[in-house]
């Protein structure tokens, strides 16, 4: 599909998305519907998707034991053994596991090739798709966790603190969260790249950009929900909360805006299992990080290992046994 | 054969995606750029389907009848058995970090070398057959069916990819196109798309035991061969011994090193340091291949052919196994073999006889990589080496991708060359260790048929040698690999006329002062030693 195409079929769906919850929640009324009916299935295809797919992958197993390697294997005790970029025990591959998931380790050794006439190659330091990349995750975890406190009563304490360090800027009113608006940055970004970079729109395809375009959605009403379309806080609490306990209530007068922004999430959420986004649950299975490098040390078991057909050394001496006596080679049968 | 053109018409190199989507761009057979197709004959011998007369280039694969379903089973078969596959048909988000990070996509241009789209030939057909949203949406959800142009496109670019795994390094999720590429291959060979050079290497291991269909006695006259080349250098007589019951080593190198320059070389320097430690150890006809060329060809015929490693272990009576400098063969040495053709129950933990040293990393699979024996050995005293014999060679040390990604091999060939050279210098961080470039030509794709994508892969290895050729006047690229002892020299007289190359083994032997040994004048290419320039003229005067 060429380049252009494929963002607007996102962009056109997300578009859709939009006008169905506008005038679903806003101009058909049904604000049960897509306050109660949608989240409530959403979060249910999001469970169950995502278990589902996780036992899916889980149930091939792992036959060999693959892991790249990106630092000295353990051999000799004088030689400085890297635990952390080759690990050989469980522990060392859980932190290996660790640097990747939380610090993002592998897209920090990206390089960006420079290739010059002559040809004359360098390999420059690219560490912006790092920085965004960890800066959109971490955006959107804060921003998740903040909206914990739609669905908690009392709101507990770490939510208020990443709410302090979030909004610690102290402007506006109500205050200014940081989260918000580089979430919004790091995808304008994550897009622009996609779009600019010829060889990564060359392989874009829809469902790299309707995520993209969803998400920012959901920031963007999420940002005019806060700041200037006012909505009944209120109300919506009472709804969301509802949804928490199970007592699902639909109080009036919450604004189509946020009936838009929760379909959004719905949608993200319902998407979710069933997209690349999956790599959050992915990225813990995948054999070439997860597994220590041991395989010299403690044999790995490969539950479909099945007999094959070899060439023996009987078929072989039985071949080229007089060739073999002739060249003074010892034979197992001499005739 | 397709002429290869001049290294400065090749570096013409557009890195620009074409204005056609890649799903719209059919695959060119273009001479040079792609290897022949697998002769009957040596598919047969080891019961490959649809043995043929045939060529990538033509119009008419003659593909088996029910190409599709074989195809479609085999991979549902493969996303059954290997996580790996599965999650790597899921996980990708198309960041592209993977992208200008493969010697092929650096040498070619060619948009479908960067490891997402190559892997991208295999998902969406997996989208298309395997996936919900991608039987609803087809090409909306990036899904497309799998059509004879599909295979002509898998052929094309799974056997333009080394497996060296370079791009599982960068990518986030360690997505490993090795692992795609590999499942590819083994489809493509389901349904006989297989390339003639690896046929006729697998079909020659299975029966000869070695990739050059070297028969027993030939394998003997050949080491022979180099037995007396070591006495007219040395002075020195070796001894050698072949499938010897009861020797306390067995002794496995790849068969390139017995049979072509420069490997040779470092098969000397095997045999003078056996020599000199007085190793009890033994070769073996039989299990005479160290590298395993049906890794590029199927898991399947990977096991039939390291079967005879320790078949030939067991029937010998060894104590342990030691490997000689090979990339590929040590991936399968060190990830599959013991999962494979294991347990070793009859072979003992390695130890060193020279040193004690018990090599507590082997201790399941009872193989020793011969860089971790050399080390061990230096490390303890144990070899009396004049480093300055080497002095004429200005070193620098590729890590083979195989060595460095699928062990992590990369301080015992550092610390032997510190040892045995006084002149080593490293290539630009950025492409060495971890991040080494492949030699263009790995995973079987070294035939001469290949010769302009081999330029073009190799282009990122030999330019990095270039750069310390140029500062630091690098004359000598050595490696552990046989595979890389035949694809370079080729490929520095290319991009860097002026490097030779070699084995580690074979600077430990120039280094290495021998008992008995007589005046060395040369090094073991009959190449005067430094400072020995004037006598070697004298003696040839007389």
């Amino acid at each position: 599909m060429n380049p252009l195409n494929a963002i607007v079929f996102s962009l056109v769906a997300v578009g859709v998305l939009v006008l169905v919850a506008l005038l679903g929640a806003g101009v058909a009324d049904l604000q049960y519907f897509f306050g109660v009916v949608v989240p409530y299935a959403a979060a249910a295809v999001f469970f169950i998707g995502v278990v589902y797919r996780v036992v899916y992958w889980a149930r091939s197993p792992v036959p060999f034991r693959i892991p790249t390697t990106c630092g000295q294997q353990k051999s000799l005790p004088w030689i400085k053994h890297d635990a952390l970029e080759n690990p050989v025990t469980k522990g060392q591959a859980v932190m290996r596991m660790v640097l990747e998931v939380l610090l993002f380790r592998s897209l920090f050794r990206n390089t960006r090739l420079e290739f010059r006439r002559g040809p004359k190659i360098d390999y420059a330091s690219a560490k912006w798709l790092w920085l965004g990349a960890i800066v959109f995750h971490y955006a959107f975890l804060v921003v998740f966790i903040r909206h914990l406190r739609f669905f908690t009563e009392p709101i507990p304490g770490f939510i208020h603190l990443i709410e302090n360090v979030d909004g610690f800027l102290e402007v506006g009113v109500p205050r200014l969260f940081l989260s918000g608006v580089v979430l919004l940055a790091a995808l304008t970004y994550l897009f622009l790249r996609r779009v600019t970079v010829p060889q990564l729109s060359y392989i874009s395809l829809p469902a790299d950009y309707f995520p993209l375009f969803l998400i920012f959605g959901i920031g963007l009403t999420g940002i005019l929900m806060r700041y200037f379309i006012k909505v009944d806080v209120v109300a919506a609490k009472e709804l969301t909360l509802g949804l928490a306990t199970f007592h699902p209530t639909v109080p009036e007068g919450i604004g189509s805006i946020f009936y838009l922004h929760l379909f959004l999430v719905s949608v993200l959420f319902a998407y979710f299992p069933f997209s690349k986004l999956v790599h959050m649950a992915g990225v813990f299975l995948s054999p070439t990080r997860n597994l220590p490098n041991n395989s010299r040390i403690q044999r790995h078991i490969n539950p479909w290992n099945y007999p094959v057909k070899v060439h023996t050394y009987e078929e072989y001496e039985e071949e080229f046994r007089e060739k073999m006596i002739e060249a003074g080679l010892p034979v197992e049968k001499k005739e | 054969m397709a002429k290869v053109p001049k290294p400065d018409e090749l570096a013409q190199i557009e890195h620009r995606p074409p204005e056609s989507p890649w799903t719209e761009t059919p695959v060119e057979f273009r001479p040079g750029t792609y290897c022949y197709g697998a002769k009957p004959q040596n598919i047969e011998p080891v019961d490959m389907p649809n043995p043929r007369d045939w060529n990538p280039a033509d119009e008419d694969w003659k593909l088996p009848e029910n190409w599709k379903q074989t195809v479609l089973d085999g991979m549902k078969l493969r996303l059954n058995r290997f996580r790996s596959f599965k999650l790597f048909m899921d996980i990708c988000v198309r960041c592209g970090a993977c992208a200008d990070k493969c010697h092929y996509f650096i040498g070619s241009g060619d948009p479908k070398n960067m490891p997402v789209l190559r892997a991208e030939l295999m998902r969406s057909v997996y989208r298309n057959d395997f996936s919900t949203f991608g039987k609803m949406l087809k090409k909306y959800a990036g899904a497309r069916e799998l059509t004879e142009d599909v295979i002509k496109e898998w052929f094309y670019y799974y056997f333009q990819c080394t497996e060296c795994r370079r791009c599982s390094v960068f990518c986030p999720y360690g997505i490993d196109t090795a692992e795609i590429t590999i499942i590819g291959r083994e489809l493509l060979n389901e349904i006989g798309c297989q390339i003639d050079w690896i046929a006729g290497a697998v079909a020659n291991c299975y029966r000869t035991g070695n990739h050059l269909g070297i028969q027993p006695h030939a394998f003997r006259d050949m080491i022979e061969f180099f037995v007396d080349e070591i006495e007219e250098v040395t002075g020195v007589r070796v001894e050698p011994t072949f499938n010897r019951k009861g020797a306390e080593i067995l002794f496995i190198t790849p068969s390139g090193d017995v049979f072509a320059d420069p490997g040779t070389y470092t098969l000397m320097g095997y045999m003078m340091l056996f020599h000199e430690i007085g190793l009890d150890y033994t070769w073996s006809t039989y299990a005479s291949e160290g590298g395993n060329f049906g890794l590029f060809t199927s898991h399947e015929m990977m096991k039939r052919l390291n079967a005879k490693m320790y078949a030939e272990a067991k029937r010998l009576g060894v104590k342990w196994i030691l490997g000689g400098e090979c990339g590929h063969m040590w991936r399968v040495i060190n990830q599959y073999m013991d999962t494979m053709n294991g347990p070793a129950d009859f072979l003992e933990v390695p130890k060193s006889p020279i040193t004690g040293t018990v090599f507590e990393n082997a201790r399941s699979t009872k193989m020793t990589h011969i860089v971790e024996f050399t080390a061990d050995l230096i490390r303890h005293g144990k070899l009396n080496l004049d480093p300055s014999r080497n002095d004429n060679k200005i070193v620098t040390f590729h890590d083979s991708c195989n060595p460095a990604r699928a062990m992590g091999i990369l301080e015992e060939p550092r610390y032997i060359l510190r040892n045995v050279c006084n002149h080593f210098y490293e290539m630009p961080e950025n492409t060495i260790r971890e991040r080494t470039f492949c030699c263009g030509a790995g995973t079987g794709l070294n035939t001469d048929e290949y010769m302009e994508m081999r330029m073009r892969g190799g282009l990122p290895r030999a330019n990095a040698v270039k750069y310390v050729h140029d500062k630091f006047g690098v004359n000598m690229l050595a490696n552990i690999c046989a595979i890389d002892r035949a694809v370079f020299p080729p490929l520095m007289d290319y991009w860097v006329p002026g490097v030779d190359v070699t084995g580690i083994h074979e600077l430990v032997a120039n280094a290495l002062i021998m008992k008995g040994e007589k005046k060395r004048t040369t090094d073991l290419r009959y190449e005067p030693l430094p400072g020995m320039e004037e006598e070697e003229e004298e003696e040839e005067d007389v």
